[in-house]
């Protein structure tokens, strides 16, 4: 299966993060946010005009632009999120 | 005296706990190896009095962004007896991290478990005891916000500080190590200690959510709140600012002057004119800031803040900004002075720095005072209408010009990562006690610039004592000679370069001036200046004035928010040349089209 990113996922879409590509103060905040692989992520909007996402990791809601969301790779999109 | 540090991820309620802890008698200060502003206060802490300081809002020691750094700067330069670790408590599956790095750098901590209150709303359920056990310190649930479990705070907190010694910077310099064991420590503590449900029943924030960040309502949506924002600042600023300026001139008529009479008319002039006056112009902005930053505190701590940015990030992000720098812009139509202080929002220095270069431009309401009277002089009532409305395109237009141009030199590397926190209702304390704090900060960094510049102004348009004030044989009028050569090409004469001096002060007094300066006040002015100046002159003059140097205050304040003079003196220095040259280019462009 070819690997995505987490910004190429649809709004309601949810998936396991599987790795990490950013540089060490990127990685640092993501990291202090909760992004770690095997946890599940969940693209709740974007906003219009390419602007930023707007993902769910656990109980925290985070807005990142594109360029970051590039940079977290995805495993086998899931509809919804996990109840 | 003891020394007790607050230390946080961002959106935990750490200044919340602050001022609970503090009340009014914090103060901001400066630190040795850092170059931001810090809250402290003194308080009583059992038998001990200690200095409480709130650190800024970090995600943890090894980060990068200068947050982290100001941190970590802050612990290795200054000895610390003691760490406040504030966790917000719905989110302790992340933040206890940073709980296990301090304990592993052996610095003395009492752990806070902030934000129960909603914790327990969202069904957490947290055995502190068990935490305490874990984590080999003291752990205490609290609501800052509602002041439950202050008290037990404070007295476990002085009991911990009879038990340890400082720690030096330098032990703390060696020991910010690795922390691989931290993972692992914080599963096993998580699972014995904490019950989370899978998901946090946030229906109500969801559903705001879907309303505020829709893709088509969300922009009206947020245009809608921040015109009723404007709309309730000047209703009840409006009044206010009048009361002060009613008082001022009350006391100076039944009291200042009287007292006064027996001095020589320069002295006399000089106290009132200058300094009087000075702190008058200092005192009509105090009612503002309070008004804007109860405002700013209801739009930052309910959480809308970062859903305004989640909405004009697009837009802001092609010149190098963020979506809460256009908020902070938009605030500044209403006055500028407040909008920059906003920005310390915005923790990466050089987003706050471009930021501050284009919120200048912002067209305030003191300007369109001036901008009002012009456009009644000189254009027919649907004229005027049309010229205000471009003067406003204008104001976004080289704001935006500025922020391509500088986005360069002023690069910020902060990754955009912003929490979107649940929508919470901030309480009056917090909202009071924000504009309390921030209304004695300008006071207390910006009086002293502001009353000079008054001054100076002053005895440029009254001396030499001997000719007639704001006349064209005073400093001013001179100053206005020598720039002749280079104000006439923008169409703009010797007495209104003086009232552009005089706009230096406070746009507000411009029209002021120019009555002093024509001899003439209200309609005769305004029939004078239609028959001494035409239109094309009219309206490279509102440019000149909407684009140069808002007011003294907002020098001011740049330099006191950036802590630099030569940052200040960049913003007036682009901002001069920037009002000639799109004066120029309208003037010289009418004039060659036959205007």
């Amino acid at each position: 299966m070819p690997s995505s990113k987490l910004s190429s996922l649809q709004p309601g879409q949810s998936a396991l993060i599987r790795a990490i590509h950013a540089e060490e103060a990127v990685h640092q905040r993501l990291l202090a946010l909760g992004f770690r692989v095997g946890k599940q992520v969940e693209l709740i909007r974007r906003a219009r005009f390419a602007g930023p996402v707007h993902v769910r990791i656990g109980t925290t809601d985070v807005m990142m632009r594109p360029a970051e969301a590039q940079r977290i790779e995805i495993g086998e999109i899931m509809m919804g999120s996990r109840r | 005296m003891k020394r007790v540090a607050m230390l946080g991820m961002p959106n935990t309620g750490k200044s919340t706990l602050f001022n609970r802890l503090s009340g009014a008698s914090a103060r901001v200060g400066n630190w040795p190896g850092i170059t931001v502003d810090l809250m402290g206060a003194k308080i009583l802490l059992g038998g001990h009095i200690a200095e409480l300081i709130d650190l800024p809002g970090i995600y943890d020691f090894h980060g990068f962004s200068e947050d982290e750094m100001v941190v970590r700067h802050f612990l290795e330069k200054n000895s610390v007896d003691m760490v406040l670790v504030v966790l917000n408590t719905t989110q302790i599956e992340r933040q206890l991290a940073l709980a296990l790095q301090v304990r592993e750098l052996g610095l003395p901590a009492v752990l806070v478990l902030n934000m129960v209150d909603e914790a327990r709303r969202a069904g957490i359920s947290v055995a502190p005891e068990k935490i305490a056990r874990h984590m080999q310190m003291p752990t205490i649930l609290v609501s800052a916000k509602y002041g439950d479990g202050c008290s037990g705070l404070l007295s476990e907190a002085a009991r911990e500080l009879d038990r340890h010694g400082p720690v030096t910077p330098e032990e703390l310099q060696q020991r910010l190590a690795s922390d691989d064991r931290i993972e692992s420590e914080m599963e096993s503590i998580l699972k014995d200690a904490v019950e989370m449900p899978v998901r946090l029943p946030d229906r109500v924030t969801e559903q705001i959510d879907r309303l505020v960040l829709h893709p088509w309502l969300g922009l009206p949506v947020f245009l809608g709140v921040m015109f009723l924002l404007f709309q309730f600042i000047f209703t009840f600023g409006k009044p206010l600012q009048d009361g002060v300026a009613w008082l001022l001139g009350y006391a100076r008529g039944g009291l200042v002057e009287p007292m006064l009479s027996g001095l020589p008319p320069w002295l006399h002039g000089l106290l009132l004119d200058g300094i009087y006056n000075g702190v008058g112009t200092v005192a009509a902005f105090v009612p503002i800031i309070i008004l804007f930053f109860l405002v700013m505190t209801m739009v930052e701590d309910s959480g809308y803040l970062s859903r305004a940015a989640f909405m004009m990030d697009a837009l802001m992000a092609r010149m190098g900004l963020d979506g809460r720098g256009f908020v902070m812009l938009l605030m500044g139509f209403g006055c500028n002075v407040p909008a920059l202080m906003g920005t310390r929002v915005m923790r990466s220095r050089n987003l706050r720095l471009l930021t501050m270069m284009i919120i200048p431009f912002s067209l305030c309401s003191a300007r369109l005072q001036v901008f009002l009277f012009v456009a009644a002089a000189l254009f027919a009532p649907a004229h005027a209408a049309l010229v205000l409305f471009v003067l406003y395109l204008s104001s976004f237009a080289v704001a935006f010009l500025t922020a391509m141009l500088f986005k360069g030199q002023m690069k910020s590397n902060e990754p955009f990562l912003l929490e979107l926190p649940p929508y919470r209702f901030p309480t009056w304390r917090q909202i009071y006690m924000r504009g309390w704090h921030e209304a004695t900060h300008f006071l207390r960094r910006a009086s002293k610039f502001i009353v000079a510049g008054v001054v100076l102004v002053w005895i440029l348009t009254n001396f030499p004592s001997d000719v007639p004030p704001a006349s064209s044989q005073t400093f001013a009028g001179m100053i206005g000679g020598a720039l002749a050569p280079v104000l006439s090409p923008i169409g703009i004469d010797a007495q209104l370069t003086i009232a552009l001096i005089f706009g230096f002060v406070a746009k507000e007094i411009v029209i002021g001036a120019l009555a002093v300066i024509y001899g003439m006040e209200g309609n005769s002015l305004m029939a004078l200046m239609a028959q001494k100046l035409d239109w094309v002159q009219a309206m490279s003059f509102m440019l000149f004035t909407l684009i140069y140097t808002p007011c003294l205050s907002t020098i001011a304040t740049l330099r006191s928010e950036s802590k630099s003079l030569g940052f200040a003196t960049l913003s007036v220095v682009w901002s001069l040349l920037l009002a000639w040259v799109v004066s120029f280019v309208f003037y010289q462009g009418a004039r060659f089209l036959g205007y």
